[in-house]
């Protein structure tokens, strides 16, 4: 390790690491605007210059490695000297119209120009513009603000894995832009938003509707997907602003996908704020009271193996437990949490887990995915496997649709027959798990959400087994889930006890469930639970309105199985209520009342039923054991279960930005004519 | 004065057939079977004892430079990278060798490779060089063909394989890790240092880089010795250069000198003297437009060496000279190089991209006198401000000259901003 003196103190770090970072472990703060520690280092903004012994020139320390006996000076005069010339030449051309900027409050330019700027500026000559790109509609640009950092350049190219974004022309005339103009075809392009230290890239849909310091700030987490992104929700009085990511090494790094980000718009509208009573065929707006005594009447006439329910992919643990209670009391165990009918759960919990975790991708050498589009399914993940296939030799074999992964893979087939042949082991991808030292399966639901899916997750299972996947300290059996309710569905039981049909019940309870086949109800009386106006609300008798995930504080288990909470960042509108405290008022409406009467009696319940939902942001991690069967599979290729990213559950499928950016997708405004749309 | 018989380039002006016959008459591939059998390390070292300096600007030593490179492969190969991107304003030596002595250089490639482990050499080649290109690839096919490079060059036992590539006209694909990102078909932005082209250069793998002339005066030093290159010129700024004489005087033109030689009469012998005698003379710029100018009076004593010139604040450079007579706009002269250097700043680091365009906006003003008497030391903290900060030296190339100008001629520009102020007012 070697040891180096900053400002005269001695301190010995890792080897590798720059000396930008050695200084901030010695507590000096280094100004900087392009370097960012997971980007490659591009030094170009100079501002991070330090003084180290026996060097001509001020060294950038963000690009210097630490060496032993280095004397670092990051305090002298030449070195502010040289951070006040920089900040003066950043200056120089920004058009320092901070009033007008949306980044005002939260810039890094604006931050450091109060530490290293002059109060007047010298530069009398005529200041340069640049023409804004259209990035799509998601991120604004002003590109007279930028500094030329190149972070959204290197986010593009490194993580994002769609190298559209680059510099144009030399000098005073650099841009940087896609060259033909394009919206950004990556599903993390927000992210640039953050990365940006200016105002050059803003949030579009966010533009000119609130500065930082009138916000509140709720640290909670995503149920867009079933990756738990770490997430931060601004709000100002009632309306959610924008969502960013909140930094956590073990899931989502820094990173937050386009869907997570930006369809909290969809919170807005389509919202079901007060309860609804179909009355003469149509739906009426109605009390609590009515609803519930509709509900009651409906229920207690039902014999209670015809009363059935289903959690959405947005449900949360403790409305999932209760709802559970709540059938469980009135003698039903039809209850599933399984919409897209996945052929999980039952047997041993690491039959439904991703139990390499997600930062265990890393430490992987070989990677099998099996009817999995992670691109579409976890954007943040599968820049994970990205960040892998960056680090060096990894194999990694696709076996379901042959899309544009952001890697480079194998493409081995379509569909069971190649899985058989690397079942059995005849397929060579199957030598190169054998040979790897921490090989991996990745299944997805475009493998499991089908008939044949146990005897999917059975072949996969016995990959799993004969490569070498399962062994003391590795585990590189995975399922990829869309839902962020999935995993904590099925810790929970949120399963039948035997098999049953929809289409038989007399009522059936939804929560939040909205992408299953309504027509499969048939003439039950169906009372919906949930947020939005969606196809769940279209088809029931009775609404309740509920919360949205960040209108309440509630448990989420991601992919992993590791358990977190979201906060409530707004409350739910109108009338709506938190969705267990709805379940327990029903409860005793219908002579059946719940054993709890708060949010912490509920949970200490919940968590002595199922211990792994209270270790809080830990990974519990699953004991091998039976899942899956042996069963012959069918044959069909897989296929992902999204089509449309932007659009995958009620909240996005509101959301007018998300809209917008399907429509760029397909061909953007350039197909809207005069005459056509 | 050098002695004909000492030349290194007999063939700079064309009067003789460039190509392997006429190459081969005054001397090129003499022997050179014989100068690699003597192996690597006493390349190296005959090389270095010789004191020869690279030729580009920095002046580095080429043999140290050549010992850098790792002595056994870790696996990668290494490679030679010649520098034929000859950009720098006032400067047309590597030109004349490419054109007319281009054998030269192609051996030097192969002694140069063999001396850093290297089977191939790719040589960049500015891209307006387009009748030097044809010359060279010429000289590579004829060498081919006699068996000088290629599989077993010479019969050494060494291979060595010889590429040209053209480059499209940026200034800055000149500095030698943008030349090496141009040549990887990226976009020529100078990269970070460390790490050193030695361990990580072109495709990642250790390289060197170095100029034309470095490289073709290489196999003549083995030819003839060390001492016999060390014995010309002052310790430590040893051999003989071609300079490039250009400007106000009666006969421009490229001469191989000594090194060491005093400026005067450099300029007095081959190039006729200053339009109008030597005291007609107002400024000369040493070593090309990346250096400052110097002003008559220390042009009258100042020899054309490394050393001599950074005692006077300049540099040797690309010993390209360009001499201004008293008829010259010293102001508007140099403000038309701070011109070039915001042209051809790669924009990479701030303080080039935002200072070269205000310096050169600032000398776009004190042409016209268009400015105060204290924007001087706003111009002169600008140069500061850039100067040392930048990634790599186009940032010092682009403050110096302004620099120069301030440091000798403050007075002519206070002049014009005064007569501008009169002129106003009447």
């Amino acid at each position: 390790m070697p040891t180096l003196t900053i400002d005269g103190v001695e301190i010995e770090v890792e080897a590798g690491l720059t000396v930008l970072q050695a200084c901030e472990i010695a507590g000096k703060e280094i100004p900087h605007f392009c370097y960012h520690e997971r980007l490659s280092v591009a030094g170009n903004c100079r501002m991070c210059l330090v003084e180290m012994e026996r060097a001509p020139k001020p060294i950038a320390s963000c690009a210097m490695p630490v060496g032993d006996g280095m004397v670092i000076t990051t305090d002298s005069e030449t070195v502010r000297k040289a951070r006040n010339g920089v900040m003066e030449f950043l200056l120089i051309n920004h058009p320092l119209d901070c009033p007008i900027c949306d980044q005002g409050g939260e810039c890094d330019l604006q931050d450091q120009a109060m530490g290293y700027g002059f109060d007047r500026s010298r530069y009398a000559e005529e200041k340069r513009a640049v023409k804004d790109k259209d990035l799509g509609p998601l991120v604004s640009t002003v590109m007279t603000r930028c500094i030329h950092c190149t972070r959204c350049i290197r986010f593009a190219t490194e993580i994002a894995g769609v190298p559209e974004l680059g510099a144009t022309g030399r000098g005073e005339h650099m841009e940087v832009g896609t060259y033909v103009e394009k919206a950004l075809s990556s599903e993390l392009s927000g992210n640039i938003i953050d990365l940006c230290p200016v105002g050059a890239l803003t949030s579009k849909p966010y533009a000119f509707n609130a500065r930082p310091w009138e916000l509140t700030k709720t640290e909670s987490i995503d149920a867009m997907d079933a990756l738990g992104a770490n997430i931060r929700i601004d709000t100002r009085g009632a309306e959610v602003l924008r969502i960013v990511p909140r930094n956590h090494d073990d899931v989502n790094e820094e990173w937050i996908s386009d869907k997570t980000r930006f369809a909290c718009d969809g919170l807005r509208r389509q919202r079901l704020d007060q309860p609804y009573v179909r009355k003469e065929g149509k739906l009426q707006p109605a009390s609590w009271d009515e609803a519930f005594a509709a509900i009651s009447e409906k229920a207690k006439g039902a014999s209670s193996d015809k009363i059935a329910a289903m959690a959405g992919d947005q449900a949360d643990c403790e409305s999932m437990y209760a709802l559970k209670e709540l059938l469980n009391s009135l003698g039903s165990s039809n209850i599933d949490c399984r919409q897209d009918g996945a052929n999980i759960g039952g047997g041993s919990r690491a039959g439904y887990l991703f139990n390499s975790t997600i930062a265990g991708i890393e430490d992987a050498d070989a990677i099998l995915i099996v009817g999995s589009n992670p691109r579409l399914e976890s954007p943040v993940l599968n820049a994970r496997i990205r960040k892998r296939f960056l680090q060096g030799p990894v194999s990694i074999g696709v076996i379901g649709e042959e899309v544009d992964l952001t890697y480079r893979y194998d493409y081995l087939g379509a569909g069971p027959d190649t899985l058989a042949e690397v079942a059995d082991g005849s397929h060579k991808f199957a030598k190169a798990l054998n040979k790897a030292k921490n090989p991996m399966i990745i299944v997805g639901s475009g493998a499991l959400a089908r008939s044949d899916g146990a005897a999917i997750l059975g072949a996969a299972r016995k990959i799993a087994e004969d490569t070498g996947m399962i062994t003391d300290d590795w585990n590189g059996f995975n399922v990829l889930h869309t839902a962020a309710s999935r995993v904590g569905g099925l810790d929970l039981g949120f399963l039948p006890s035997a098999e049953f049909s929809y289409g038989d019940m007399d009522v059936v309870y939804l929560l939040g469930a909205d992408e299953i086949d309504m027509q499969e109800l048939g003439d039950a009386f169906v009372i919906y639970q949930g947020h939005h106006g969606d196809a769940g609300a279209h088809r029931a008798d009775v609404i309740l309105p509920g919360a949205a995930y960040t209108e309440k504080s509630a448990t989420f288990v991601n992919l992993e199985g590791r358990a977190q909470r979201t906060q409530l960042a707004s409350f739910p509108v109108g009338e709506a209520k938190e969705d267990w405290a709805i379940l327990r008022a029903l409860s005793a409406e219908l002579g059946k009342t719940l054993p709890f009467d708060s949010l912490a009696d509920l949970r200490s319940r919940m968590i002595a039923a199922t211990p792994s939902l209270g270790n809080l942001d830990e990974v519990t991690p699953a004991k091998w054991g039976e899942f899956g069967s042996n069963d012959a599979m069918a044959s069909g290729a897989f296929i992902s279960p999204i089509a449309n990213f932007f659009m995958t559950d009620p909240i996005s499928r509101a959301s007018a930005t998300m809209a917008d950016c399907t429509t760029a997708r397909d061909g953007g405004s350039d197909a809207r004519s005069g005459t056509n749309g | 004065m050098l002695k004909d018989q000492d030349r290194i380039f007999t063939n700079i002006y064309g009067h003789h057939d460039p190509f392997l016959e006429g190459a081969k008459s005054r001397g090129d591939w003499d022997g050179t079977k014989k100068l690699l059998a003597n192996g690597r390390e006493w390349v190296v070292e005959t090389v270095k004892a010789s004191g020869l300096r690279g030729r580009g600007g920095a002046g580095f030593s080429t043999g140290l430079k050549w010992s850098f490179m790792p002595k056994e492969s870790d696996g990668r190969p290494h490679y030679l990278v010649v520098n034929a991107d000859e950009g720098e304003p006032g400067t047309c030596k590597d030109r004349e060798i490419l054109r007319h002595d281009p054998h030269k250089l192609i051996e030097g490639c192969l002694i140069a490779s063999f001396a850093i482990g290297a089977n191939a050499a790719y040589i960049y080649v500015r891209g307006e060089f387009y009748r030097e290109t044809e010359a060279l690839q010429r000289a590579i096919d004829e060498a081919y063909e006699a068996g000088l490079i290629g599989n077993n060059a010479c019969g050494s036992g060494w291979d060595f394989e010889c590429y040209v590539h053209r480059g499209m006209g940026a200034y800055i694909c000149g500095e030698e890790t943008a030349l090496i990102e141009s040549l990887e078909g990226k976009k020529g932005q100078p990269r970070l240092k460390p790490p050193f082209p030695a361990n990580a250069g072109l495709y990642g793998c250790p390289s060197t880089v170095n100029n034309v002339e470095s490289i073709a005066v290489a196999p003549t030093i083995l030819r003839r010795g060390a001492d016999w290159f060390a014995g010309m010129g002052r310790p430590n700024n040893t051999g003989t250069k071609l300079f490039n004489i250009s400007g106000h005087v009666e006969q421009p033109c490229t001469v191989e000198e000594e090194m060491s030689i005093p400026l005067k009469e450099l300029i007095e012998k081959h190039a006729g003297g200053v339009i109008g005698g030597w005291d007609n003379l107002l400024a000369i710029i040493p070593g090309g437009a990346s250096v400052p100018c110097l002003p008559k009076g220390i042009c009258d004593s100042v020899l054309m060496d490394f050393d001599s010139l950074r005692e006077q604040q300049s540099g040797l450079g690309t010993a390209a000279i360009m001499v201004m007579d008293k008829s010259t706009d010293i102001v508007a002269a140099i403000a038309r190089l701070s011109a070039f250097y915001k042209h051809e700043s790669c924009g990479q680091c701030t303080p080039c991209r935002e200072g070269t365009g205000w310096m050169s906006r600032m000398m776009a003003r004190m042409v016209e006198g268009n400015a105060s008497v204290d924007e001087i030391d706003l111009l002169d903290q600008v140069t500061r401000q850039v100067e040392g900060h930048t990634i790599c030296a186009l940032g010092d190339a682009a403050a110096w000259p302004v620099q120069g100008l301030i440091r000798h001629f403050r007075p002519e520009l206070e002049a014009r901003i005064e007569q501008a102020k009169k002129n106003a007012a009447a």
